[in-house]
C-alpha cells in the first residue's frame, strides 16, 4: 500500500529514510538517492554529505528541536519530524517553530507513528506530507485532514486566528 | 452566558461526527485500545470499574437552565437516573454504554455542551470563580476571559499531546475561591502601572503526588497579550516537559527540575518572540467576550427588606440557611444562594435527574435563568432578590436541596473513590458520609464554624484533599484500605498544603478521629477563631498528642 501523502494526495516517495546511520559508509553503499539522514549524521559528516550526488533532507527526533540546525535550514527541501510514538507530541511544537520562527519554506514530513487520527492537528502545525504507518488507509487518511471545518487558533494553517476573523 | 456563533456550532459538529467515526473503529477493531485510549479520554470518556464514566464540560462553571435539563435528560436516557459535580466545575455520568456516547454527544451539541478535553493529556476545562459577575470584591469579571481562554485551548493543534493534564485557573476576585494557586497556570485578575486591570500569571503549581504551589512566571501581562504568554509556557512544557516518567509529567516538576528563574527566562524568551503575533488579543474580541457576561436586567432594589427581616426573625430553619448558604451580592436587594449538594447519605456532588429539572425551573423563576458550578461540588443560583429567598428557601426543601452546611464541616469535598474510580486505592463516598452522620447536629455545626474536609481515594487526589484544612487520603495497606488524615491545608489567598498527622487509620475509626481533632480546635480557639487560624498558631503537636493518646 502507498503510504506517502503529500500536498493532500497520494504521492510516490523520492526520499530514502536513513533511520539509525552509524558511519559515513551508507553513503557509498547507497549511492544517488535522495537521503533524509539523522540530525546527528548531518552534524558528525557533514563533509561527507557535500560530495553526496543527491538531496540531502535531515529528519528530526522529538528531542531534538529546530535551532540545532537554524540559520542552514534553507538548505534542505525537506525536513523529517519523527513521531516515536503518536502520543508524543514534542514534533507538533517543532513544526510550527520551522514555519512560524524560521519561515520555512519547504516539505516538512511527519515520519514514525503517523496515524489517521492525528494528521488535522499535524497539517494544522505546518507539516504538509506524511509518511504514514504500514497499516494506514491512504484515502481515509486525506479524508481525516478536513476533519474539521475550521479552528479557533492562530496556526500554520491559518495563520489569522478565529476571533480576527470572526 | 456565552452563546455559540455558526462557527462554534460547526466544530462541535465536526467533533461529534470525528468521534462517531473513532468510536465505531474501535468497536470493529480497527482501532487498538492505546489508539483508541487518547481519542476517548478527550471526549472524556474513561473506561471504569462498572461501566464507561463521561465528564462533561461545564466551561467556568456556567449553565443555563436549558443546559440543565438536558443534563437532566442525559441522566434519565444514558444513565440510572444521576449525575455526579466533579471538584474541577464539570459534571460525570457513570454509567452510559459506549456505543452510546456519540448519541450522547450529539445531544450534548444541541444545547452547546460537550465533552471536548476534560480529560486526557491535554489543555482540560478553565475553571474560575463560582461568583465571577456577582462577587462584592470582584475587581474584574473572569468570565469572558475563561471563554478566551477555552476557544484557544479547545481543539489546540499544538498542544493536544502534551506530557499531561494541564489545568488553567482564573481569579477575578479578592478572596480566591478558584484555588487557583494549586493550577497548572493560575491567572490573576490585577490592578497594572496604569490603573488599566492586566494579569499575573504563576506556573507549575497543582495537586497529585506531588503538591506545589504555583510561582511567578509574568508579574504583570497587559490584557492583548493573555494569550501569547500562555502559549509561551504551553510550548516550552510541552517541549521539555519529561515524558519518561507519568508521575513526573506535570508542569510543576519541570518547574521545580528547571529552576523557576531559568524556566521563567526560557518562557520570556519564547513570548517575546511571538508576543506581537496574530494571537494578540484585540480591543474587540475582549469586547466581544465581555459583552455575553452583561449583567442581567437587575432592578432597583434595597438591601434587607422588611419582609425578608421578619421571615429570618420567624423561621429558625430558614434563618441557619440564610447564615451558611446565602452571600453578598454586587447589587443592593439581591442576594448569592447556594445549593449545598452535601446532603448526608447522598454521596457529595451526586444529583438526581428530578433535582437538575428543578434547579432548572428555580433558575428560570429566581436568577435569570443561569446557575453555576462550583469546585466545592455545589450550585449557585447567583442573582436572587432577597425578597424571594424565603420562597426559594421552601421550593429547595421540597427537594432534599436545602441542606444548611456550606462551608461547614459536613460541606465535604470528594472523589468518586474506590466506588467508582478504577484508579482508587480505597472509598471515599462512605467515609463522607460516617462523618456527616457523626456530626448531625446542625448547632454543633456551626459552632464549629468554617472547616473543610476533602477527601481522596487516592494519591491523584482530585477531592483536592491536600488543601482541605483537614484532608483525608485513602491509602492501600497491604490490600487493606486505609485513610491518611492531614491539616492545615487551604486554597484561599495564603494557600497552603496539609501536613501528615501520623500513621494512618481503618475506616471506622475516621468519625471518632475527626471528632478529636475538632475538639482539639474548640478547647484551643480564640474569639472569633477559624479551624484553620487555630491550627496555624498552636500548630500539629496538640492534635496529635490528643488523636494518637493511648487510652488508658
Amino acid at each position: 500500500m502507498p503510504n506517502l501523502i503529500k500536498d493532500r494526495a497520494i504521492a510516490i516517495d523520492r526520499w530514502t529514510l536513513l533511520k539509525d546511520a552509524t558511519g559515513p559508509e551508507v553513503l557509498t553503499a547507497i549511492p544517488g538517492k535522495n537521503l533524509i539522514v539523522p540530525l546527528r549524521f548531518w552534524q558528525d559528516y557533514a563533509i561527507e554529505l557535500e560530495g553526496y550526488a543527491g538531496d540531502i533532507g535531515i529528519w528530526l527526533d522529538s528531542d531534538e528541536t529546530v535551532s540545532e540546525i537554524g540559520d542552514l535550514l534553507s538548505e534542505f527541501p525537506l525536513i523529517a519530524l519523527n513521531f516515536p510514538v503518536f502520543a508524543d507530541g514534542r514534533s507538533y511544537s517543532n513544526a510550527r517553530e520551522l514555519r512560524e520562527r524560521f519561515a520555512y519554506a519547504g516539505e516538512i514530513r511527519a515520519i514514525g507513528d503517523v496515524l489517521r487520527d492525528q494528521l488535522y492537528y499535524m497539517s494544522r502545525c505546518g507539516f504538509d506530507a506524511f509518511s504514514l504507518r504500514h497499516d494506514q488507509d491512504p484515502d481515509r487518511c486525506i479524508a481525516a485532514l478536513d476533519d474539521f471545518t475550521t479552528g479557533y487558533q492562530a496556526t500554520v494553517a491559518e495563520p489569522i486566528p478565529l476571533f480576527r476573523r470572526r | 452566558m456565552y452563546r455559540y456563533d455558526g462557527y462554534d456550532h460547526q466544530m462541535l459538529r465536526d467533533r461529534v461526527a470525528q468521534f462517531r467515526d473513532q468510536t465505531d473503529r474501535f468497536l470493529a477493531g480497527e482501532l487498538s485500545d492505546a489508539e483508541f485510549l487518547p481519542l476517548r479520554l478527550q471526549n472524556g470518556l474513561y473506561i471504569q470499574r462498572l461501566a464507561p464514566m463521561i465528564r462533561i464540560a461545564i466551561p467556568y462553571g456556567m449553565l443555563s437552565s436549558r443546559q440543565l435539563r438536558k443534563l437532566a435528560f442525559i441522566a434519565r436516557h444514558f444513565d440510572k437516573g444521576y449525575a455526579h459535580l466533579t471538584t474541577r466545575q464539570n459534571i460525570q455520568y457513570n454509567w452510559p454504554h459506549l456505543e452510546d456516547v456519540p448519541d450522547l454527544l450529539a445531544q450534548l451539541a444541541e444545547v452547546e455542551m460537550h465533552a471536548i478535553q476534560t480529560s486526557g493529556n491535554c489543555i482540560r476545562n478553565t475553571t474560575t470563580d463560582q461568583f465571577a459577575g456577582v462577587a462584592v470584591d470582584e475587581l474584574e469579571d473572569s468570565r469572558a476571559y475563561c471563554e478566551i481562554i477555552r476557544q484557544w485551548s479547545t481543539f489546540h493543534p499544538e498542544f493536544a499531546y502534551l506530557p499531561r493534564k494541564f489545568k488553567i485557573a482564573v481569579c477575578g476576585t479578592a478572596i480566591d475561591q478558584a484555588a487557583t494557586q494549586v493550577h497548572d497556570i493560575g491567572i490573576y485578575i490585577v490592578p497594572g502601572p496604569t490603573g488599566e486591570t492586566g494579569f499575573r500569571i504563576l506556573a507549575g503549581g497543582g495537586l497529585g503526588r506531588t503538591p506545589v504551589i504555583g510561582q511567578e512566571i509574568f508579574e504583570f501581562v497587559e490584557k492583548p497579550h493573555l494569550l501569547t504568554a500562555l502559549e509561551a509556557i504551553l510550548r516550552v512544557y510541552n517541549r521539555e516537559g519529561r515524558r519518561d516518567n507519568k508521575y513526573k509529567a506535570r508542569i510543576k516538576i519541570l518547574v521545580r527540575e528547571t529552576g523557576v528563574d531559568v524556566f521563567r527566562e526560557k518562557v520570556h524568551e519564547e513570548w517575546r518572540r511571538i508576543k506581537d503575533s496574530a494571537l494578540t488579543l484585540t480591543d474587540v474580541e475582549i469586547a466581544r467576550c465581555k459583552a455575553f457576561f452583561k449583567d442581567p436586567a437587575y432592578a432597583e432594589l434595597t438591601d434587607k427588606p422588611e419582609a425578608l427581616t421578619k421571615q429570618l426573625a420567624e423561621d429558625v430553619l430558614f434563618s441557619g440557611w440564610h447564615q451558611q448558604n446565602v452571600r453578598a451580592h454586587k447589587r443592593p436587594g439581591y442576594a448569592i444562594v447556594t445549593v449545598c449538594m452535601k446532603e448526608t447519605g447522598v454521596a457529595p456532588g451526586d444529583v438526581t435527574d428530578q433535582q437538575l429539572e428543578h434547579i432548572a425551573d428555580l433558575a428560570e423563576r429566581y436568577s435569570f435563568g443561569e446557575v453555576r458550578i462550583s469546585h466545592q461540588q455545589n450550585i449557585i443560583l447567583a442573582d436572587v432578590r432577597q425578597e424571594q429567598l424565603a420562597e426559594l428557601y421552601c421550593e429547595l426543601k421540597s427537594q432534599a436541596l436545602a441542606s444548611a452546611n456550606l462551608g461547614l464541616l459536613t460541606d465535604i469535598i470528594c472523589c468518586p473513590g474506590g466506588d467508582f474510580c478504577a484508579l482508587a486505592n480505597a472509598k471515599s463516598i462512605p467515609i463522607a458520609e460516617s462523618i456527616q452522620r457523626h456530626f448531625h447536629d446542625h448547632d454543633e455545626l456551626t459552632d464549629i464554624g468554617e472547616a473543610n474536609i476533602n477527601i481522596s481515594g487516592c494519591m491523584n487526589a482530585c477531592g483536592h484533599h491536600h488543601v482541605g484544612n483537614i484532608g483525608i487520603l485513602g491509602v492501600d495497606k497491604k490490600g487493606a484500605e486505609f485513610y491518611q488524615i492531614s491539616l492545615g491545608g487551604s486554597s484561599k489567598n495564603v494557600a497552603s498544603l496539609g501536613k501528615i498527622m501520623g500513621p494512618a487509620f481503618a475506616q471506622e475509626e475516621i468519625p471518632a478521629v475527626i471528632g478529636k481533632i475538632i475538639e482539639v480546635y474548640k478547647v484551643n480557639r480564640e474569639s472569633g477563631e477559624k479551624f484553620i487560624d487555630t491550627y496555624k498558631r498552636i500548630g500539629m503537636a496538640p492534635f496529635k498528642e490528643t488523636v494518637y493518646a493511648k487510652s488508658d
